[in-house]
């Protein structure tokens, strides 16, 4: 397995890891106060305001953990720059991502306009968010593996 | 993913050329060792640029290293 393929795999399961814990922590412990049904704007507002910087953050110190130990497990270095490849594979991954993202937009105006509750659009939006992060590491791992 | 519809002869020049290591000639034609694999098995076909550079360091012409399947 390349440092690419690597990089992506430990990305793609930092993702589920970060996703994960923090709606567990935010649906136990109600740091944005209980989801209200009727009116849960402010409850997904700050879900998804919060959720941003503290993916970012994580996945920082995710990827400076993974480069440390990676350099000290197999002595090899980093490549610190992309080249064609990677450039048209990054491409690649990002169409996918973003027709996955746009399917579930569409699918949660569609939530709205059936006259389903307000908390069922932002469901859907979270998690094509989350679906489109997905596809993109696994797309990335696709085309490393088999080729552009 | 279908195989790349270009060959090439990346591996046999590497190994004419003092068994020149796949790190060695990605650093000489500035892209990852990675892409160097990709383009030996065939899952990938460089750019022109990329493509030019590669024959230069071998020193041969571009059509030596690289061909259309089929041609060959």
């Amino acid at each position: 397995m390349s440092i690419q393929e690597k990089k992506n795999a430990v990305s793609l399961i930092s993702s589920f890891l970060i996703f994960g814990l923090y709606s567990l922590y935010v649906f136990q412990n109600e740091p944005f106060g209980a989801l209200d049904p009727d009116s849960p704007y402010r409850f997904w507002g700050s879900f998804i305001l919060i959720l941003i910087p503290v993916t970012i953050i994580a996945k920082i110190v995710i990827s400076i953990v993974f480069s440390i130990l990676h350099r000290i497990a197999t002595k090899e270095d980093e490549p610190n720059f992309a080249d064609e490849l990677d450039k048209l594979i990054g491409l690649k991954a990002s169409r996918n991502s973003y027709y996955t993202f746009i399917l579930g937009f569409v699918l949660a105006m569609a939530s709205l306009a059936a006259g389903m509750a307000p908390g069922a659009m932002f469901i859907i939006l979270v998690a094509s968010g989350f679906l489109a992060e997905v596809t993109d590491y696994v797309s990335q791992l696709y085309y490393y593996r088999k080729g552009v | 993913m279908a195989k790349s519809l270009i060959g090439n002869h990346v591996r046999k020049f590497r190994f004419h050329h003092d068994e020149m290591t796949q790190q060695q000639l990605a650093d000489q034609v500035g892209v990852t060792r990675q892409t160097i694999v990709a383009i030996e098995k065939g899952n990938y076909s460089p750019s022109l640029e990329l493509a030019f550079r590669i024959a230069r360091v071998f020193g041969a012409p571009i059509e030596d290293i690289f061909f259309l399947e089929g041609e060959q």
